[in-house]
């Protein structure tokens, strides 16, 4: 009985005590999946710089977040894929100062290692009996896709819509589809899949930008945040994850 | 004279019931309406995709409610009526997929069914059988989610049913095949009814095994849940829309079947012996 | 067609030992008290219970027989039960209940209902057919059960206490009428019950069972007249004793002495039978004919209406019956003292 009490206490400070680590402040980051890996390195750069800012990281696709922030989430930093979901955001008024490009994004296939269904372009996804996946068209990563595909003049029938740019590579990593449209970033030393170039005129290029939250609860945490994405740290950190320059 | 003395529910009952209400079902619901999109919604409810969405969630759910009735009657008899070593892990097996995230469930399914998966890699391989981003695939990730339901739901009726009708059946000529279609199923009729509408419940709401192992296709896989989470993003309202459709087609549904069959009284395992003389 | 049957069984803590025979002519009750493995019985001659050892034989054809492998399902068995709790089907109608036995065996449906409306028809229910079990009055169902249990032509009927779930003043009604479709139904009828009158009312045959052992079996005459266990003593309503012949009297084993006209056998243990109606009472110590007196104490009275049951406490505990006036007039209450007589001539002695 008494461990039982014991373990409900310290459940409840843990999950009580979250931003309260006597002096530290808590800077929360909502960014998009194709920012996962890169963004816990930059995270970890700036934790390292900064010792008294805690970060806080959730990342899911681009339109998601907007959503939840519209909702009033507690965020502090949204940094999207595209810049039209953060135009959204801006509109309605949920952004404080004006949004910043900190990098920008290719498309590429990602496909089985070995490339068992030798794919090499764009055009080969429309192969009859070829299990691709995209990513949904409410999704930024869907609608580069889309407008990839409408580039090339191909027509691809794929077997399901993913809802973000992570869960349709890992379709690809279980074996389970043959191609997915994904981010070069995605793709870049990636063991688990081989990533297959799309032709320069026929690809899209996505312009990442971030900005601080309206309301957020500390400006200038946030503010030193945005700043080391895009300060020359930051920006290296991006590189080696195969983001372009903005 | 007699006078009649009702005594009231302690008021502590009363209290948590209300905040139950309160909390989980008035709040939400009210919330829901509040934002409902009124003007817009014949509109958008004409739209061929929420038709599409509707319709395929509807086929699905029924489909999975029937699969699971097909293969959970059989398993409750034999967990109710048999005795075998292990038995209670293979009940536990049962009910995983009511404890497991339903996310895990879909990636368990991947796994099992998928084009590389353990079971999936033959079906593929010796009939051309695929399973994942098809709505067969979609009425099995459904099915595996809620056969549980089921399961449980007529477990319980089996082993609370009197043994002694299915005993008077036999000396009345009547085969095991025959006494259990004209005696054991009626006389669990309203149980079996009753977990049929609860797998069919959680069959049509069910989101995370289906986007995970079925994937998301308008017209083939996407179903209700789907339509909402991804309308979300970019159209709340007709979001919104699509969830009072859903909301509104369940509760109607819930309301003509359920009160007949959920508040009934228990099934019929008393003997006619105490009937009033 | 008859019934031969050695029924051994262990349930629990029964354990039941028991050779039955039984021929379409004669009703046979199995009669015992609760636990005695009756029920247990019948469910082996019903084919739901399998033996553990010995045989069960119907017309020649083995149903059961552990020794050499051969067990016959209930559903393949032509036996009709009437259960002690009915069991009617309760979401089947009356109709459909009994023609519910003709439809297993493969009777087209029209055939089967036509076939059960006649049943129903015999048993006084025709304008019931269409009612559930739910529906019906206790001795209603009951009729019902009896005809789902002929209808089928069974060449054994098993009854399992059917007067058991009605009130007395049904059972009477009923017990006639149940004898009477009994008497016209022409195979192998055995019947259960722990009711002393519908066991004497309704039997050929009386079969005691006490503690899984047949005690004693025969006619009820033969059984009232030599009562062989105190169940059996108290089935027939008589007083019986044990004890030991002692020339022209008999030394109880419970202590004292009594004189009966039968000579019993030197030293031989004994059964001695009083009937209630036999014992005089009197407030003061009797002067006359009867051999048999001695003072003793009321333990109890029980009222039965018409007569009076007196319970005597020691020496000699036994039962007297006299008239509510008598009592009466003896002012007769727990604890009072009385004189006993009984003649002689009103004790019968026979071997244990």
């Amino acid at each position: 009985m008494r461990r039982a009490a014991s373990g409900v206490m310290l459940v409840i400070a843990a999950t009580g005590a979250c931003s309260d680590r006597g002096g530290t402040e808590t800077v929360r980051v909502l960014a998009a999946s194709s920012l996962t890996e890169a963004f816990e390195v930059v995270a970890g750069r700036f934790e390292r710089a900064h010792p008294d800012i805690e970060l806080e990281l959730s990342f899911a696709a681009s339109s998601e977040l907007a959503v939840q922030i519209e909702q009033g989430a507690p965020a502090d930093v949204f940094a999207a894929a595209d810049e039209m979901t953060m135009q959204k955001l801006v509109d309605s008024g949920n952004v404080a100062g004006e949004p910043v490009p900190f990098a920008r994004n290719r498309l590429a296939i990602a496909v089985e290692v070995g490339n068992p269904e030798a794919i090499s372009s764009l055009a080969d996804l429309a192969e009859p009996g070829l299990v691709v996946v995209l990513c949904a068209e409410q999704v930024p990563c869907g609608r580069f896709a889309d407008e990839a595909l409408e580039r090339a003049g191909v027509q691809v029938t794929p077997a399901t819509l993913a809802e973000n740019v992570k869960a349709a590579l890992s379709l690809v990593q279980l074996g389970e589809a043959d191609a997915a449209i994904v981010y070069a970033t995605d793709v870049e030393g990636n063991a688990q899949v081989e990533g297959i170039a799309i032709a320069e005129d026929e690809n899209v290029v996505a312009t990442y930008p971030i900005a601080r939250v309206a309301e957020a609860s500390n400006e200038d945490d946030a503010r030193a945040f945005v700043d080391f994405v895009t300060s020359v740290r930051g920006q290296r950190v991006l590189r080696s994850f195969g983001f372009l320059a903005p | 004279m007699s006078r009649r003395v009702s005594r009231r529910p302690p008021a502590v009952a009363l209290v948590l019931a209300g905040l139950a209400l309160a909390t989980f079902l008035v709040a939400p619901l009210l919330g829901l309406l509040e934002r409902a999109p009124w003007r817009e919604l014949p509109g958008l409810l004409g739209e061929p995709e929420v038709r599409t969405a509707l319709r395929l969630s509807f086929v699905c759910s029924l489909s999975a409610t029937a699969l699971s009735v097909v293969l959970g009657v059989p398993l409750a008899w034999v967990l109710a009526r048999t005795r075998f070593p292990g038995q209670n892990v293979v009940r536990a097996l049962v009910l995983i997929p009511m404890v497991l995230p339903p996310v895990v469930g879909g990636v368990a399914l991947l796994l099992a069914f998928g084009r590389r998966g353990l079971v999936g890699q033959w079906l593929d391989q010796w009939f051309g059988v695929r399973l994942p981003f098809t709505t067969p695939g979609v009425i099995l990730a459904e099915t595996f989610v809620a056969m549980p339901f089921l399961v449980i739901t007529v477990e319980a009726a089996l082993r609370s049913l009197d043994p002694r009708y299915e005993e008077a059946g036999a000396t009345l000529g009547a085969s095991r095949w025959t006494v259990f279609r004209r005696v054991t199923l009626p006389m669990i009729g309203p149980s079996l009814l009753a977990g049929a509408v609860l797998t069919w419940a959680r069959a049509l709401g069910e989101f995370g095994a289906t986007i995970t192992f079925a994937g998301n296709f308008e017209g083939r896989t996407q179903t209700m849940p789907l339509a909402v989470f991804l309308a979300l993003e970019t159209n709340p309202p007709a979001a919104i829309a699509l969830s009072l459709v859903l909301l509104a087609v369940s509760v109607t549904v819930l309301a003509v079947v359920g009160s007949r069959v959920l508040a009934r009284p228990r099934d019929r395992h008393v003997g006619a012996a105490a009937v009033s003389l | 067609m008859s019934l031969d049957a050695h029924v051994g069984v262990r349930l629990g803590s029964l354990d039941l030992d028991v050779e039955l025979r039984a021929e379409p002519g004669a009703l046979v009750v199995i009669a015992g008290p609760n636990g005695a493995g009756k029920t247990t019985l019948l469910r082996v001659l019903a084919g739901i219970q399998p033996l553990d050892a010995g045989q069960v034989t119907l017309d020649g054809d083995c149903l059961d027989d552990p020794g050499r492998g051969r067990f016959v399902p209930p559903e393949r068995r032509s036996v009709g039960v009437v259960f002690q709790d009915l069991l009617l089907f309760p979401h089947l109608s009356a109709r459909e209940n009994v023609a519910f036995g003709l439809r297993a065996r493969g009777l087209a449906r029209g055939e089967a209902r036509r076939r059960a409306d006649d049943w129903l028809g015999r048993v006084g229910l025709a304008g019931s057919a269409r009612a559930r079990p739910g529906e019906l009055s206790g001795g209603q169902a009951q009729r019902v059960a009896l005809a789902r249990a002929l209808a089928g032509d069974p060449r054994l009927l098993l009854l399992d206490e059917p007067l058991a779930a009605l009130d007395a003043t049904l059972r009477v009604e009923t017990r006639r009428e149940l004898r009477r479709h009994l008497d016209s139904y022409a195979g192998v009828r055995v019947l259960v019950t722990h009711d002393p009158i519908e066991a004497m009312a309704l039997a050929a045959r009386l079969v005691i069972v006490e503690q899984g052992r047949v005690v004693q079996q025969g006619s009820p005459a033969d059984v009232r007249s030599r009562p062989r266990s105190r169940y059996v003593a108290d089935l027939v309503g008589v007083n019986l004793l044990r004890g030991r012949g002692t020339g022209g009297t008999v030394a109880l084993d419970a202590g004292g002495v009594l004189t009966a006209a039968d000579r019993a056998p030197l030293d031989e243990p004994v059964l001695v039978v009083v009937h209630p109606r036999a014992v005089s009472l009197h407030r003061r110590a009797p002067e006359g004919s009867p051999r048999n007196v001695w003072e003793t104490r009321v333990e109890g009275v029980d009222d039965e209406g018409e007569r009076m049951r007196i319970q005597l406490g020691l020496p000699i505990p036994m039962v007297a019956e006299v008239t509510p006036a008598a009592a009466h007039e003896l002012t007769l209450g727990a604890g009072v003292a009385v004189w006993a007589s009984v003649k002689a001539t009103e004790i019968a002695v026979y071997p244990a």
